[in-house]
């Protein structure tokens, strides 16, 4: 009797963590469109996108001024920022349930360094691969992000074979001192193309329209695809990967899956909004900290959150001091890295105490 | 019949050297498989190797008759579990959900679904190990020993025809290393289940195993039943310390105790004599200012044992003896002695009529102390003739022995103890009031030999070695002087 309660009681939990992370997420979004130098009432939101979807709505009352604003403006913005926001998310609930150590996410681990680089190369020579045009600049950094994780992995198991947080932690930061330092020399060789490049380093996803979201969505899709399939194993290699061996996963096999499909999302998010920091590192935790940490539901529910978070946080950006705007990347910073002490102080007590 | 596993000329390690040379084992079914070895004998690494996480260099593990390398990870799952020593999780996940995991490599598809048997499954050995109670708790919040059976619980999930364990009863306390090993037994007898443990413990392994896997620097030194494995000399030269092997005293199975340092007030010879003895008309009390070790058939602290204090106690001849090992115990605590330290006796004779005296060997010396009664002295040969009644002892014959003694003398000294007091009566014409022929002793007489295992070595003590002869002597010469002293207050 007790028993049935429990876990009914945990299967209403679970329900109410979506429902919960969903709103949170529709909230978002029509804040995002709505707020702004000109403000559009929420229904005014429900009925242009209506018409979008299903033509025969009729928008004729509404001033083609608005249409326009939605549309082409905030919208595209909004879903971009949702889209940069779920990724970054799931890709930092990958790695941390991977290498077992809540503080590693793309950014601490030098895998958004090693997509800038990748970017500001594509940016740099121009370059342009024949017969895939615009998803060269996806491609290239969705690459260097591989070689960089693989790179850090390898370099921290050199140094020490049991991989603990901290000697990730700094392999990480050694890696993305040396990579902005790359990019610091690219910019500092360049002339004309400085200005696109570091209002692109500093990560915005204002000004992208559509042709960005159509950049990023394939990899998302595949990205956050191949990590859902996956969660079950994340959820045994969280327990090491020997563990995870002794439990049936080819641990070679599914650790390659795993960062190649974090390293898809990372390099994709950062090619089309520059490297947004500490979305994967808090996200993922407050989710875990809320909701408990297998992967099965950690990952969907990374996902919604992510994306509402990312998008509030645009939100802010625009605004606050507007008409100026910030970098997106500040305000995740500023709510980032108090939450990154945080967390590393909770391990250091719980270790000693 | 195929082996359920077989390892075969088994070489590898990490890096260049090898660690393990040559290894070649069999284990069966429902076998309990124990292996040994002092540190960095390579037992981890075997156990690495049997479960697939390491390569090796040469010779191969197979698993039901193919070769480890053919099953792929899932399958290999289903058929070895592994407990680890010790699992650290950095995330809090429950442990029902903890538990689940151990059900991966039966889920098939790629979106694994959860079937009621998985279920049913999980319930089934959360039971079994105890956990059901906490199966919502976050297993970060739970104890070492609780914690170990989760894991337990989530290897037993996958349903394994082996379970390979690293020190299993590494973080427990007593009671949980009992609960488990008991638990892994059962297993192994009800249902087949094949377990091979890696111990620290020596005598948990013999205790709980069917046979032994002894390594030594990487080599098997050898393996066979925990008897055979465990010997003293094998032990010690393999583990480079000086143990001592004892007999189990419930079971049979060996036991291996260590033997610390001597301290130093085990180094100086300690004499025992009249001078540690204080005589009153309640008791005769001997101390000594080292535990000694005794075989005693005192009321209290009978057995072999090492004891301390020594109290022949004068009671009433209508003593009631209905409980009198209890009435013992609070007898001595209210008179400030600690039962568990203590010889305790019991005699209705005149302590004063006690005889006591040291003799001198080579090397060596003994103290007796007798208090003799013949009130009911009785024929061994015709003892058929008498009902059973517990009476207090009459005659009490102390042996200390300030020497070394093996146990073999601690038994050879009460034969020959006891040839000199049935000569004594015998000589003294003590015969049984029933029969009428020569009495050999009486219905209760109690005997205590102790030796404080310090000075020389006194190896035998039949009635014609040194010892012997001393005890034949002293023991003659005093229970007559205590019987006759008897004698003579009975008629005066």
């Amino acid at each position: 009797m007790q028993r049935r309660f429990i876990q009914k009681r945990l299967i209403n939990n679970r329900i109410l963590a979506y429902l919960f992370a969903i709103t949170f997420l529709i909230i978002s979004i029509i804040l995002g469109i709505s707020v702004g130098t000109v403000s559009v009432p929420a229904s005014m939101i429900i009925q242009i996108v209506g018409h979008e979807i299903f033509p025969f709505l009729s928008i004729d009352a509404i001033d083609s001024m608005y249409t326009s604003i939605v549309m082409d403006i905030r919208l595209p913005r909004v879903i971009l920022a949702g889209l940069v926001g779920a990724a970054l998310a799931i890709a930092g609930a990958a790695f941390q349930g991977l290498l077992r150590n809540p503080l590693a996410d793309p950014y601490t681990l030098g895998v958004s360094s090693g997509a800038s680089v990748g970017a500001v190369i594509t940016l740099f020579f121009q370059l342009s691969i024949p017969f895939i045009g615009s998803f060269t600049l996806p491609l290239l950094s969705i690459l260097f992000s591989f070689i960089t994780i693989f790179l850090v992995i390898s370099f921290a198991r050199k140094i020490e074979r049991s991989m603990k947080v901290e000697t990730i932690i700094l392999t990480g930061i050694i890696f993305s001192s040396f990579l902005g330092a790359l990019i610091s020399l690219m910019i500092a060789l360049t002339g004309d193309e400085l200005r696109q490049i570091i209002g692109w380093l500093l990560g915005s996803v204002s000004m992208r329209g559509w042709e960005y979201i159509k950049i990023i969505f394939p990899f998302f899709v595949i990205g956050s695809a191949i990590l859902l399939i996956n969660a079950n194993e994340l959820n045994a290699m969280s327990f090491g990967e020997e563990r995870a061996h002794h439990l049936g996963v080819n641990v070679q096999q599914r650790k390659l899956i795993v960062l190649t499909a974090g390293s898809i999302l990372t390099g994709a998010a950062v090619a089309v909004s520059g490297t947004i920091g500490f979305v994967g590192l808090v996200i993922p935790h407050l989710t875990r900290l809320l909701w408990g940490p297998d992967h099965k539901h950690l990952l969907p529910l990374s996902i919604l959150t992510g994306s509402g978070f990312l998008i509030l946080a645009d939100l802010v950006a625009r605004t606050v001091i507007s008409p100026t705007e910030l970098p997106i990347g500040v305000i995740t910073a500023l709510v980032g890295a108090p939450v990154f002490g945080l967390i590393l102080i909770k391990r250091r007590t719980e270790r000693s105490g | 019949m195929v082996e359920l596993l077989y390892v075969e000329n088994l070489s590898g390690g990490y890096g260049e050297t090898d660690i393990l040379k040559e290894i070649t084992f069999e284990v069966d079914k429902g076998e309990m498989f124990g292996v040994l070895g002092p540190n960095g004998s390579g037992k981890t690494t075997l156990l690495k190797m049997i479960s697939g996480i390491l390569g090796f260099q040469q010779g191969m593990v197979s698993v039901k008759g193919r070769p480890i390398e053919s099953y792929s990870s899932k399958e290999l799952a289903k058929i070895i579990a592994v407990l680890p020593q010790h699992s650290d999780q950095g995330f809090s996940y429950s442990v029902k959900e903890t538990v689940s995991l151990g059900r991966y490599a039966h889920q098939k598809g790629w979106f694994q679904s959860w079937s009621i048997e998985d279920e049913s499954i999980v319930k089934k050995v959360m039971e079994q190990t105890g956990i059901t109670e906490f199966q919502d708790k976050n297993i970060q919040s739970l104890s070492g020993g609780e914690r170990q059976r989760v894991f337990l619980a989530q290897a037993l999930a996958q349903e394994p025809d082996i379970l390979l364990l690293d020190e299993p009863t590494n973080h427990l306390d007593l009671s949980f290393q009992k609960e488990l090993l008991d638990l892994l037994k059962q297993w192994t007898e009800d249902r087949g289940l094949t377990v091979i443990s890696i111990f620290h413990d020596l005598n948990l392994a013999g205790l709980y195993c069917d046979r032994l896997l002894l390594l030594e620097k990487g080599v098997i030194n050898i393996q066979h039943t925990p008897n055979e494995v465990l010997r003293q000399e094998r032990i010690q030269s393999v583990y480079q310390t000086t143990i001592e092997k004892q007999p189990h005293p419930k079971v049979p199975a060996p036991q291996m105790v260590l033997l610390p340092k001597q301290s130093s007030d085990r180094r100086n010879v300690v004499r025992v004599d009249s001078s540690n003895v204080t005589i009153s008309d309640e008791r005769i009390v001997l101390r000594t200012p080292i535990p000694l070790k005794t075989m005693s058939s005192g009321v209290v602290g009978s057995g072999t044992g090492w004891h301390q204090t020594f109290i022949n106690r004068h009671v009433a001849l209508d003593y009631d003896c209905t409980d009198h090992k209890q009435e013992m115990v609070q007898y001595l605590k209210s008179h400030g002695f600690e039962p568990s330290d203590t010889v305790g006796m019991m005699t209705a004779v005149q302590l004063k009529d006690a005889a006591l005296r040291s003799y001198e060997g080579d090397g060596f010396s003994i103290f007796v102390l007798i208090t003799a009664g013949v009130g009911n002295a009785i024929d061994a040969s015709k003892s058929y003739l008498h009902d059973f009644q517990i009476q207090p002892g009459t005659i009490n014959t102390w042996i200390f022995v300030n020497g070394e003694m093996t146990e073999e003398a601690f038994i050879q000294s009460m034969m020959t103890a006891t040839e000199a007091k049935v000569k004594v009566l015998h000589d003294q014409g003590v015969t049984d009031k029933v029969s009428c022929t020569f009495a050999t002793g009486t219905s209760t007489d109690s005997i205590l030999i102790a030796a404080a295992q310090t000075g020389r070595k006194l190896e035998f003590a039949g009635t014609i070695t040194p010892l012997g002869k001393l005890i034949s002597k002293a023991v003659y010469e005093c229970t007559k002087e205590a019987i006759q002293n008897y004698e003579k207050r009975k008629q005066s």
